[in-house]
């Protein structure tokens, strides 16, 4: 019993964290009033440029810095549009899911050595494997907190500090009156454009690196769809977790922990249905977003950013 | 006129400020002088380019022309932090405050001189000094979207004496006040001006000019038309002033000739859309050929109040009678077949459809039946013809019937909706804020109209924030606080003060 406690807990928290790092990129993102809805597309370019890179350097390094430029380039092309050119959000974050998508699955094809016929499809590159903490990953059921990879570490690191950051420091408060009033934020001297280019640029580094985490890690390689729509996920978490870093955990365990127990279910050779199984993740996200929109009819405050989407443009007649 | 400020020096001088808008000279060389300690009443009508000209000051806006002298040297000001730098802060209509974070993190939003790592203790004790020093009343921990306007200004204020305001720049500060809190920002103004701050008031309002000023200064049309003493002047001659004529305070209207009932509401009780009460038992009754008045400062329930009648919000207890009829929860399609007309507070958003032309918004109401509906199929050539006639006898200036609305000044389109529900009405007119945001002879011709209306037999309920409003064109006034109303009263009867007292949540003493 431990033994399986101590399984669906490791797997959980495996699966978890690239959910963590770009549900806590969309959150500063959305945080700033910027709504990126090129999630999945950043996931799978983060996902196929760092494996791309691992395969042909064996540096993980090089290749989490491969996968955190793809995303600075991509949110940086999101951020032009929806702030410089005060485009449809909407509109922008899709096109570039979309272009991500297709991309990625181009360069699957393409990257490959001419051995495999150009294919990333199959191989082997290096990856992040779990490191004990001694005496700690001994303990029993918890132990498993302490032998993951160095990615998942980082993620223990990561949620105070952005809590922090959000509730404590002065750029904090600056990015949530941003995303809240950006009228009174700019009367107040804060530069709203800059913020708002800052954190949707931050926010898509950390989505990369949660794709980069995919195929470094939790499933090494490069398959065509290995986010498995996960970019999706990722928006019904950051309103799961209403915009606050510290609860994005919760969220991401969540949904770790199904995929865990969908796993073990299916390892056990359970009768209900795979696909049934697999389906699993999305209904909850739907039952989740149905839950969380009725809470926020009932009491508004528990609201998202209150110029969530909408581009902001000084008041001169 | 410098001969007599031997101790007072100007510490702001603005000089041949000309600012352009698309299609509007806002300012045109408009000079302006500030002295330490004293305030300044900046005087005009909408659209005279008062806020322009201030919000130049503030950094908000940049001048095209002129420059701007601080305590003699000039300064170059291109945003709120440069302004504030000189020491110069303004409070603007539409508060600059963000509603789901506390006094304390609002104060210190935007600082750089704050630690990094923000000390929200230290920063509420400073607070809690500066609200002790003005007596303020503020606490440093509340969110700002759960306390009254008032507050909220007092916020405003004790943000910029934070960051060391010696210019307080207020615009339109009592439009949301009733009086007594007015006067105690009277109160908070001098105590600051005795200190050697100074302050400037932007307003269109007379006796706040008289009550807080030491000088004035009367724009029109973007243009400095004169400088005065407050001391020096009276409302009269200041009024002629800013309009370029005399104003008639007064409406003429004939005695009230009250028939059966048309609107009665027994303790009715409704939510607002956070989910408090909005309206704690409010009973009334309004007859034909009577204007009854509601007074208040917005967000006490006005809102909801216009909407439970209209049926376009739900009565969660009580009843709603119209004409005799039933009418709680029925949908805003039967209130209208009942005869109500509606003019609702926010005309653009609720009282248009902006992209549609002028006659199809006019033909709004009565499209559903013949002779503009026949069989189901509108007939363009009746609704134009329709349209001009009222267009005529409205006097709307549009370019043509079929010209977008949103093209209209806020007046033409006022006129518009009133044309419209006029036409439609036959029991009951629910008019909210008919003359907001209207110049003197638009708001004059609105104040006909209502009273028009009254004398053809129908009943209007009046929601105003404006008292003077109220008390020419209403005969009965009832005042709203926090969804109660606190008393009603004969116009004829009513005074300001007694007016405020009950804005103020005091109720009407009994047996008056």
């Amino acid at each position: 019993m431990i033994a399986l406690l101590a399984s669906i807990l490791a797997i959980t928290l495996r699966a978890g964290t690239s959910l963590i790092y770009a549900t806590i990129g969309e959150i500063y993102t959305e945080r700033s009033g910027i709504l990126n809805l090129g999630l999945e597309g950043m996931m799978l370019m983060g996902a196929v440029s760092a494996f791309a890179t691992v395969y042909y350097t064996g540096s993980l390094l090089l290749a989490l810095l491969v996968a955190m430029l793809t995303g600075v380039v991509l949110s940086s092309i999101h951020a032009f549009l929806s702030i410089t050119m005060r485009a449809n959000q909407v509109v922008s974050g899709l096109s570039i899911t979309l272009f991500g998508t297709g991309f990625a699955s181009f360069l699957g094809q393409r990257l490959g050595p001419e051995s495999n016929g150009h294919y990333l499809i199959g191989l082997i590159g290096n990856k992040f494997t779990p490191v004990k903490i001694p005496f700690l990953s001994n303990l029993p059921v918890l132990g498993a907190l302490f032998n993951q990879d160095i990615l998942t570490y980082i993620v223990y690191l990561i949620i105070p500090a952005a809590w922090f950051f959000m509730y404590k420091t002065r750029a904090g408060l600056n990015l949530r009156a941003v995303g809240e009033s950006p009228q009174t934020a700019d009367a107040m001297g804060i530069n709203v454009s800059k913020v708002r280019y800052i954190y949707t640029i931050l926010g898509g580094t950390l989505v990369a690196l949660g794709g980069a985490h995919l195929s470094l890690s939790y499933a090494p390689g490069w398959t065509d769809n290995i986010t498995g729509g996960r970019g999706w996920i990722v928006i019904a978490l950051v309103i799961f977790s209403m915009w606050n870093p510290s609860r994005a955990i919760w969220g991401a365990l969540l949904f770790g922990g199904i995929n865990a127990i969908q796993f073990r279910l299916q390892a056990t050779g359970t009768t209900i249905s795979a696909p049934l199984l697999n389906m699993l993740p999305y209904i909850v996200t739907i039952v989740v977003l149905v839950l969380m929109t009725w809470i926020e009819t009932m009491n508004k405050k528990v609201g998202a950013p209150e110029a969530l989407a909408v581009p902001y443009m000084r008041g001169e007649k | 006129m410098k001969n007599d400020q031997n101790e007072k020096y100007p510490i702001v001088e603005m000089i041949g400020i000309t600012k352009q808008f698309p299609g509007v000279l806002a300012n045109d060389t408009v000079d302006l002088e500030l002295f330490s300690g004293e305030v300044l009443a900046l005087l005009g009508e909408n659209g005279a380019g008062k806020s322009t000209l201030m919000n130049i000051l503030a950094g908000l806006y940049r001048a095209d022309k002129g420059k701007i002298l601080i305590k003699g040297e000039e300064a170059e000001i291109n945003s709120p932090k440069d302004a504030m730098k000189y020491g110069i802060g303004m409070v603007h209509q539409n508060f600059k405050l963000v509603p789901t974070m506390s006094v304390a993190e609002n104060v210190v939003l935007g600082l750089d001189s704050e630690n990094f790592v923000l000390d929200l203790q230290k920063v509420s004790s400073r607070i809690k000094e500066i609200s002790n020093h003005y007596n303020l009343k503020v606490d440093p921990g509340s969110i700002i979207w759960q306390m009254s306007v008032g507050e909220q200004q007092r916020v405003e204020i004790l943000k910029l004496i934070y960051r060391g305001a010696e210019v307080l720049i207020l615009d339109e500060p009592t439009a949301v006040l009733t009086p007594q809190e007015s006067g105690e920002l009277n109160r908070i103004v001098k105590q600051m001006t005795g200190e050697g701050k100074s302050a400037i008031f932007i307003t269109h309002k007379m006796d706040e000019v008289m009550e807080f000023s030491d000088w004035v200064r009367v724009l029109q049309k973007g243009k400095l038309v004169s400088v005065v003493r407050t001391q020096d002047t009276s409302p009269k001659e200041l009024s002629r002033m800013m309009v370029g004529r005399d104003v008639l305070f007064r409406v003429e209207k004939k005695k009230a000739n009250p028939g059966e009932v048309v609107l009665e509401l027994e303790n009715v009780k409704a939510m607002n859309d956070k989910g408090l009460e909005a309206l704690k038992g409010i009973s009334f009754s309004l007859r034909r050929g009577e204007i009854l008045g509601i007074a208040g400062v917005a967000g006490n329930g006005q809102r909801e109040l216009t909407e439970v009648i209209t049926g376009l919000h739900k009565v969660t207890e009580g009843r709603v009678i119209i004409g005799g009829k039933d009418m709680t929860n029925k949908s805003p399609l039967e209130v209208i077949k009942s005869g109500v007309s509606h003019i609702p507070s926010d005309r653009v958003a609720m009282g248009i459809v902006g992209d549609m032309s002028v006659a199809n918004n006019l033909a709004m109401k009565e499209y559903r039946k013949a002779p503009l509906t026949q069989h189901g199929i509108l007939n363009p050539g009746r609704i134009l013809e329709m349209a001009k006639k009222m267009i005529s006898s409205f006097m709307i200036s549009t370019p043509a019937p079929y010209t977008s609305v949103k093209f209209l000044s806020g007046g033409n389109i006022q006129k518009t909706i009133l044309a419209r529900e006029i036409g439609a009405c036959s029991t009951l007119l629910v008019a909210a804020y008919p003359a907001r945001g209207l110049d003197v002879g638009a708001t004059e011709s609105v104040r006909k109209e209502m009273i028009a209306e009254r004398d053809g037999g129908k009943g209007v309920l009046l929601v105003s924030e404006d008292l003077e409003e109220l008390m020419s064109v209403s005969d009965r006034i009832a005042v709203m606080n926090e969804g109660r109303i606190m008393g009603i009263v004969d116009s004829a009867e009513a005074d300001i003060e007694s007016l405020g007292l009950m804005m103020a949540g005091v109720p009407m003493e009994k047996g008056k």
